[in-house]
């Protein structure tokens, strides 16, 4: 789960991928959640670490981050896992 | 510190070009209540999935349709279309509106009867009715389409030998303009077999003609069709009259007014795609009113709308079971709704709504339901709020042929529930259970001992 290290992230949520020229929008809780991939975080410390600053149960945080991974994936921002 | 108010991680992708080529609305109102009883409540009640139907919807169809004819067309009868949705209590309803009973099966002539419906308001319909069948039905008076030769001549047979004089109409195929025609059912008019029937019937003795019926179709979004079809039943009462001086009394149009619902392969939602009831009205009553029939000698104009007078009447709740990614980034929802109880899912892109305020946020999703096969799919691409395990939903507009035709697979067939003019809920149907289900199994002698221990 790691974020290809050459994707360019702004302040005001927007992300770039300058492999395929794709640009996005993310909301708040998606640009925290890229900018601690972007540090290496494990998904615990992800969880522990948006749990500690917003308001929700660290299930539905990790139903959520399980979610928005596999579209980064999808979205072609993530390493391969191999 | 007080921590930031959370919502869920979202990532869209910018400029991906086209959008959706025909701006699909979005279907994200919540409808959290049905005739002032909120869809939760409902599903705690009488459990999940759960069919509600709305005596009040169903009411003001059938007034409305009654009154639309009406206006124009001074002798209007409608005959409730069993097959479309038979409960004894949908029946009664229509029954009480003043509508008699349109049948295609000996089952659905005996349902008929149970509902208090005299059999000279009976129309009998289709081509399996049994020698017992039309001995009855002859007997009661109801008014039997003949479908085709066989049946004429077993009638005809049976009449000579137990002294009856059955009450008969003809039913008709033709070409209408109307793709796929219908001409499995019925005497075709084109190729002569349906006047040579009406000869066979004025010839006999014992059978009365007293109508001609015809039903082009279902669905039907040209009203056209219905002008057509008229003029040729018209043409063909005219002919009956001038050869052999005898008048039809009614003229039966049959069903096929469409409903609301959005058809599969056409982008716009129904409602703002399908002609409405006065067009169809004005088709039909036109065409008689201008045929030149003598005042005293209109034809009773009977029609077996279905769908149209009770999809939007009724509903389908359910709950989410879970959401996940498809393996191409899809966002899939699984519903404890499939596509055995929801038949129409198959031609129709039903209207779904959640059922409770949600989040803002809206995707393009799957919804698929619980069966373990890959066409259970209630709706292939929708845009709707994400949804979670145990949240609730409304499908619309599936008053019609859901009830009759669902299949009872892998799971049981849930409640249908009526909610009545003063909102009071009650079970007409009740759901299946191990019971209703081993009542009707047996098991042969050598097996009662299943083997494992
Ligand atoms: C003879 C006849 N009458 C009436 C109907 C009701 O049709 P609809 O639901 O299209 O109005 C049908 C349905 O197929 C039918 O076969």
């Amino acid at each position: 789960m790691k974020l290809k290290k050459n994707v360019a992230t702004s302040e005001a949520g927007f992300v770039f991928n300058p492999g395929t020229g794709d640009s996005f929008s993310v909301n708040q809780t998606g640009a925290e959640i890229i900018s601690l991939l972007k540090e290496n975080r494990s998904p615990e410390e992800v969880i522990n670490l948006i749990s500690s600053k917003f308001d929700a149960e660290q299930i539905q945080i990790e139903k959520d981050l399980d979610d928005f991974v596999s579209q980064l994936y999808i979205y072609n921002l993530l390493e391969n896992q191999d | 510190m007080e921590k930031l108010k959370y919502e869920r991680p979202v990532i869209r992708k910018m400029n991906t070009g086209l959008m959706n080529k025909f701006g699909s609305r979005i279907e994200n109102e919540p409808v959290t209540q049905i005739d002032g009883i909120p869809v939760s409540s409902l599903i705690k009640k009488f459990g999940s999935p759960l069919f509600v139907i709305s005596e009040k919807q169903l009411r003001s169809n059938i007034q409305n349709a009654s009154r639309i004819f009406k206006t124009r067309y001074p002798k209007v009868q409608f005959a409730w279309s069993y097959k479309t949705n038979y409960l004894n209590a949908i029946c009664r309803i229509f029954h009480q509106e003043g509508s008699w009973a349109e049948v295609v099966s000996g089952f659905e002539y005996q349902k008929a009867l149970e509902n208090n419906v005299p059999g000279n308001k009976i129309i009998f319909n289709g081509p399996d009715k049994s020698e017992d069948d039309l001995l009855i039905a002859s007997r009661n008076n109801s008014l039997i389409h003949i479908d085709h030769l066989d049946e004429l001549l077993t009638l005809i047979d049976l009449s000579d030998k137990h002294k009856l004089r059955p009450r008969v109409a003809v039913r008709i195929n033709m070409d209408t303009g109307i793709y796929p025609k219908w001409d499995r059912f019925g005497f075709n008019l084109e190729n002569g077999q349906a006047s040579n029937a009406i000869a066979r019937i004025m010839n006999d003795k014992n059978l009365q003609l007293v109508g001609l019926h015809c039903h082009i179709g279902t669905f039907i979004l040209t009203p056209s069709a219905y002008s057509v079809a008229a003029t040729k039943l018209c043409e063909l009462a005219r002919d009956v009259k001038v050869k052999y001086g005898r008048s039809i009394e009614y003229l039966d149009l049959g069903g096929g007014f469409p409903s609301t619902n959005k058809l599969k392969g056409i982008y716009m939602p129904g409602s703002d795609t399908v002609p409405s009831m006065d067009q169809f009205a004005d088709a039909i009553t036109n065409t008689l009113l201008g045929f030149g029939f003598r005042q005293d000698e209109l034809p009773l104009l009977v029609l077996e709308t279905g769908r149209a007078l009770i999809d939007d009447a009724g509903f389908l709740l359910g709950t989410v079971l879970t959401n996940k990614r498809l393996s191409d980034g899809r966002r899939a929802i699984i519903l404890d709704i499939g596509v055995n109880i929801l038949f129409t899912s198959l031609w129709y892109d039903h209207k779904i709504s959640p059922a409770q305020d949600s989040v803002q946020i809206t995707e393009d999703m799957v919804l698929y339901g619980p069966l373990c096969m890959n066409i259970d799919m209630i709706r292939e691409s929708v845009n709707m709020p994400v949804m979670e395990k145990g949240d609730q939903l409304v499908v619309h507009k599936v008053g019609a042929y859901n009830m009759t035709q669902w299949m009872q697979f892998i799971t049981y067939r849930p409640n249908v529930v009526l909610i009545d003019t003063e909102s009071n809920s009650h079970i007409i149907r009740k759901a299946e259970n191990l019971n209703t289900l081993h009542s009707m199994e047996q098991l042969p002698e050598h097996l009662k001992n299943s083997g494992l221990k």
